[in-house]
This record gives structure tokens, C-alpha cells and sequence, in this order.
């Protein structure tokens, strides 16, 4: 048993440093732009919802992003979720969900804390057709992902394609690059702005008090930068003694 | 009305030292005039002391010490409770600023020889008051039962496997199971929010009360006792520590809080040091992340362990490792024994020994930056030569700390 997990344990290391060659590419994440969250909360419930928890955001905290409680009701809340002071929880059972993916899809609350923005960005723009995995998705970043394509309609049809490059010095690369197969009903540009604000509200999910505790901050230095002076004169003032 | 208060206070005063305790500790404890920025940080400790302990009480009255719900509720602190977010964040941001304060305050006493006679008991209470600080860092650590929670604590309750005999009993002893669970999660809450810090609490006060009984070194490493105003018994270089000293710790403190508050409300994971990524995802014992690295005051030590990778006359590697760990921290115990030079202060020593710190802080650090690495094979070497250097520091110190000419210490305080 020992025997056979070790050479895999060893392997670790290996792969972790090639998930991290792939380059990430940034994600335009705006916290204070509220019309791009509240489209992002809005493709969220409709697309994201429908299997993953956010177990821990109330779905009232979106007054947050300028929205009445009614209008979150009205618009927002789909799922079996009955107060606006309610959780964003779906009732999928974990052994469907394991059945169908083959794992219970994480709870998303915190998933750009642990994951980054870059990382949810690109991930998200890169699914493509695979028939190696049983959902006949795979991505770049994430090797058999359980998940499937959720938002291939919008995006279209990926496929990942090997190109053979040769460089100045006449050595061959092997480039693999993903290319759009079939079009969605949206271009590439309005499909990364979708996935751009979808990921500008998992930032803001993920920790809602961010905004606020960053203007917070600029009062508190303030009073500081005031204590300062007056703590700096008394001791001036006391030291004058000192010979 | 000052009649009345006067009263009051000697009627106190007949039942408990309340004005000779101000006195002796505070407006009649003399302290040297001539301290510098180094002598900021055993004050700042002492306010983190108290944010941690503020903090973590109201933490505890949200926080469930259960595997199946304290993820959940740190979350629920972060977004529920009003201000939760701020405790959290202020007490996550202190257990780091503890051990950089410290560590700056133990490099003081290296730069002047605080360690010396006759304040040897001093420095082993505060390095005793250190190894519970860690204790605290590493049973904390596990409470928000983040994946990194998880697997660190599993990394560091199986070092104590490899001890010969009782390692595996010892270690299912420490853990309540045979894994991190449940029992282990409980029994960490017990000793981070209380046993430790309650004698946490017993040191900080003997430390207090040793530095008051053979007063404070200074960076000139002489005494100030030996010159005292005839007439008063005073100290002739020494100064009332109230006021002088509470309005000068006073700017420390501001500036302290400064930097604390730019950690806490602007950038509180500190890029993944302070509140590491991977602790955003939930305790899964079935998936062990791919690089586990511990937190950031602990990779010296971590480091040296990982440094031990031969087997040698018949002990294996791991074992050597965390021998070695362990010696790394306990020998600093043995400082005021070790040094045997001339001048307490940095001041008045050679070449040799500004040689040896610098060397020593330098592969203190380069071995803090390494355990924060996953292993190479030139990761490991360099770790190698800097444990080498880390215990050459000491071992070799009674020696050339003695052949070492000093300059001569001046008789009063530079100032």
C-alpha cells in the first residue's frame, strides 16, 4: 500500500510546478464598480447557484451592491431559498452530486481567498471539448475538472490545439492554444466582460466587508497620524528635563 | 475633594501597597536615559499581550470548537458579527506582530548583552515566555480549521513520532485520536485559550518583576547602579520610568499602531504570510495540499529540521531533525553561559563578534525564507550551511568571545 502511494507522493511536487507554469491572466477586478457586481450576483444566481453553496452569504448582504431587499427577492432568488436573510444554499443532494461529478462542487463564500481572482478568471474562460472526460469537458488549468462547461452557450465551443512553432534559431515548439470551435451567443470580448464581472463579485463574496474596511482604515490613520503629534510634543516636552 | 481622595488612598495604603507598588515599579524605578529604538519592543509586546487576550475573549464568544462547525463560524464572525471581521483580522495580524516584536526585542538583548550577569534568570523567563508564545501560535493555528490548519498541525504532532520509544504513543496522546479531529480541535481550543496563556500571563509577570529587581540594561552594557548620587542613592544616569519612559513608549506605541493598522485594514493576509490562501478552503483529510509550509515566525526552525536528511550512527534522518529543531530554540537558553567576552555591548566588542551576529542573523533569515519553499536539492544545501552556521554561532562562542580583545567600557552612559 505504502509501496504504491509513494512514487505518486514523489510525483507531487513535479505537477504542482507544472500547474504553476501556466500563466494566469489578470482578472479586471473593480470592488467599488457596483453595476459590474450586480451583474456579476446576477449571472451568479442564475449559472452558479444552481449547484454550488454559498453557504455563508446571506443573500440580504447584497444591499450591499445598491439593491432593496425586495428587489433581491424579486430577481435574485431562484433557489429554494425562502428569507432574504437566508443563506445561499442549494438542496442538491451530495450523493446526485457525486454521481454527476464525481465530487460535491466546493462551497464558492470564500473561493476567491483561496483560489485568487487571475486564477477564477482564467479558469473560467478555459474550458474546451475533451472526450477523455465524462462530462466532454476539460480545462487548461484545472486538468479533468468535474465541473462542466456551465456557461458554454454564452462563450461557444472551445477546442485545445497544438501548434508546432519554430523559433528564430530553428528549434521546434509545441504551443497548445485554445481555439473557438463553435461561437456562443456572446463575442469573446462581452464573454470575458461576463466572466469578468462573475469574478468581481466572487472578490466581493468573499469578503464583503472589503471596501468598507479599506476606507475605515484611512480614518484610523488619520487619528493616528494626530496621536502621533501629541504623543511626539509630550514626550519633547517631558525629555526637555533630561541632561 | 482631594481631601477625601488622599483619605482614600491611605486607607488603601493601610491594607494593600498600592502607592509603594507605583513607586518601586514605576515613578522610583530608574531606568538608563540612554535607550534607543531597540528598547521600544519589550513595551509593544506587552500591548500585544493585551490585544491578543481582548481579541481572543470576545472570539471566543462567537468561535465553536467543533470540526464540523468552525469553519463555518469564523466565517460567521467575519460577516455577521458587527465588527467581527476587525476582532478577527486585529487577533490574526497580532499572533504575527508577537513574534516580530520579540524577535526584535531577543536581537536587543544579543546586540547589548542584556542576557548577561546578573540578568541570566531575565533572559530564561523570557525565552520560557517565548517557547508558550509558540506553543500558543501552534494550538491557535489549528482553530479556523483551514486546510493548512489541518495539515500543519499533522506535520508537527507527527515529529513527535519519530522520538525513540514513546513517539507514536506520545503523539496519539497529543491528538485525543489517531488522526487531527474532532478530539484534537477541543483539546487545542483548552490549551490556546486557556492553560497557555495562563502561564503566559505567570512569566510575563516574573519577567517584569526580575528586570525591576536587577534593572534594565542599556545599549552602553554597563550598570548604572555602580554610580549613585550620594546624598539620594539614585542612580546618576538613571531616570524615573513614569514619566519618562510611559510618554516615550507612548510614541512607540502610536507609531506600532501605525503599521498594525495598515496591516489589519488594508492588507490583512499579508500577501498569504499573515493568513495563508489555502486556509480559506475547508479541513479535508482525504486531500493533502501539495505544498505545506508552516507559518512564517516558525520556517528557521522548520528549515533545520528539513536541513537533517542523513541517517547516521544508526538514527535516522528525521529523528536527527528534530533533535536538531529543538536544540535550535533550547540553546538559547545557555546565552549568558556561553558568552564569556569582556563587554556586555555590541558597543565595545571586536570584529569577531559583529562578525558572528551578522553571520547569524543572516542564515537566521535565509533559513526562515527556506522553509517557506518547497525542497530542491540546492534548497536543502544551502539549508545545510546555514544550520551549520546557526550552531556554529553558539558552539563556538565561549571561544572566540574570549580571545576577543575588547575596547574599554566607559564608566557612565553615552548620552
Amino acid at each position: 500500500m505504502v509501496k504504491n502511494i509513494l512514487p505518486a507522493l514523489l510525483l507531487v511536487p513535479v505537477l504542482a510546478f507544472a500547474s504553476n507554469e501556466i500563466k494566469l491572466d489578470p482578472a479586471p477586478v473593480n470592488s467599488y464598480d457596483t453595476i459590474s457586481l450586480q451583474r456579476g450576483v446576477h449571472i451568479f444566481v442564475n449559472y452558479c447557484v444552481t449547484c454550488h453553496n454559498a453557504a455563508y452569504m446571506r443573500y440580504n448582504r447584497l444591499q450591499d451592491l445598491g439593491l432593496t431587499e425586495q428587489q433581491i427577492k424579486d430577481n435574485l432568488m431562484f433557489s429554494d431559498a425562502k428569507r432574504v436573510g437566508d443563506t445561499m444554499t442549494v438542496a442538491m443532494n451530495k450523493n446526485d452530486a457525486n454521481d454527476w461529478f464525481g465530487t460535491t462542487p466546493p462551497d464558492l463564500s470564500v473561493i476567491a481567498r483561496s483560489r485568487g481572482a487571475d486564477w477564477l478568471y482564467t479558469y473560467l474562460r478555459g474550458f474546451y471539448r475533451d472526450n477523455i472526460t465524462h462530462t466532454g469537458w476539460n480545462n487548461t488549468i484545472f486538468p479533468r475538472v468535474g465541473m462542466p462547461h456551465v456557461l458554454h452557450e454564452l462563450q461557444g465551443v472551445q477546442i485545445l490545439k497544438t501548434e508546432v512553432l519554430t523559433d528564430a534559431h530553428g528549434h521546434k515548439h509545441e504551443v497548445q492554444k485554445l481555439v473557438l470551435e463553435k461561437p456562443g451567443t456572446l463575442t469573446p470580448t462581452q464573454y470575458d466582460m461576463l466572466v469578468a464581472d462573475l469574478v468581481n463579485y466572487l472578490v466581493y463574496m468573499a469578503e464583503p466587508e472589503k471596501t468598507f474596511r479599506m476606507q475605515l482604515g484611512i480614518y484610523v490613520l488619520f487619528f493616528l497620524a494626530i496621536a502621533f503629534i501629541a504623543t511626539y510634543m509630550l514626550k519633547t516636552e517631558f525629555w526637555k528635563d533630561v541632561h | 475633594m482631594t481631601k477625601k481622595l488622599t483619605a482614600l488612598l491611605g486607607w488603601i495604603d493601610e491594607r494593600f501597597p498600592l502607592t509603594a507598588t507605583w513607586k518601586t515599579q514605576l515613578s522610583e524605578y530608574y531606568a538608563p536615559k540612554n535607550f534607543n529604538f531597540w528598547y521600544y519592543f519589550g513595551s509593544l509586546a506587552l500591548l500585544v499581550l493585551v490585544i491578543q487576550i481582548v481579541t481572543g475573549i470576545v472570539l471566543t464568544m462567537h468561535y465553536k470548537p467543533d470540526a464540523n462547525l468552525a469553519f463555518a463560524s469564523v466565517e460567521y464572525i467575519m460577516r455577521d458579527v458587527p465588527w467581527g471581521w476587525l476582532i478577527r483580522y486585529m487577533h490574526s495580524t497580532g499572533g504575527s506582530m508577537f513574534f516580530v516584536v520579540v524577535y526584535l526585542h531577543m536581537f536587543r538583548g544579543m546586540l547589548y548583552g542584556s542576557y548577561r550577569k546578573p540578568r541570566e534568570l531575565l533572559w530564561i523567563f523570557g525565552m520560557l515566555i517565548y517557547l508558550c508564545l509558540m506553543a500558543e501560535a501552534f494550538f491557535g493555528y489549528l482553530l479556523p480549521w483551514g486546510q493548512m490548519s489541518f495539515w500543519g498541525a499533522q506535520v508537527i504532532v507527527n515529529l513527535f513520532d519519530a522520538i525513540p520509544l514513546i513517539g507514536p504513543n506520545l503523539a496519539l496522546w497529543i491528538r485525543g485520536d489517531y488522526a487531527i479531529s474532532d478530539a484534537t480541535l477541543n483539546r487545542f481550543f483548552a490549551f490556546h485559550v486557556i492553560a497557555v496563556p495562563l502561564v503566559l500571563l505567570g512569566l510575563v509577570a516574573a519577567h517584569v518583576i526580575a528586570l525591576h529587581e536587577v534593572g534594565s540594561n542599556n545599549p552602553d552594557g554597563i550598570e548604572i547602579k555602580k554610580h549613585k548620587d550620594p546624598n539620594t542613592g539614585i542612580p546618576l544616569d538613571g531616570i524615573p520610568f513614569h514619566p519618562y519612559y510611559t510618554v516615550k513608549d507612548m510614541v512607540g506605541v502610536v507609531v506600532f499602531l501605525i503599521v498594525f493598522t495598515i496591516i489589519v485594514f488594508f492588507i490583512p493576509e499579508m500577501g498569504g504570510y499573515f493568513l495563508e490562501k489555502n486556509n480559506f478552503i475547508p479541513a479535508d483529510s482525504l486531500k493533502t495540499p501539495t505544498h505545506i509550509a508552516p507559518l512564517w515566525f516558525f520556517t528557521p526552525f522548520y528549515s533545520i529540521l528539513r536541513a537533517n536528511t542523513f541517517n547516521f550512527l544508526w538514527v535516522p534522518a528525521k529523528l536527527w531533525g528534530v533533535l536538531f529543531m529543538g536544540l535550535a530554540v533550547i540553546i538559547f537558553f545557555f546565552l549568558p553561559w556561553l558568552d564569556r567576552s569582556a563587554a556586555k555591548s555590541i558597543r565595545y566588542r571586536g570584529p569577531i563578534y559583529k562578525t558572528a551576529l551578522t553571520l547569524f542573523t543572516i542564515s537566521f533569515v535565509i533559513l526562515g525564507y527556506l522553509g517557506l519553499q518547497p525542497v530542491t536539492e540546492i534548497r536543502t544545501v544551502i539549508a545545510q550551511i546555514g544550520t551549520v552556521i546557526y550552531f556554529l554561532f553558539f558552539i563556538l562562542m565561549p571561544w572566540y568571545t574570549k580571545i576577543e580583545k575588547t575596547k574599554p567600557e566607559p564608566e557612565r552612559v553615552r548620552w
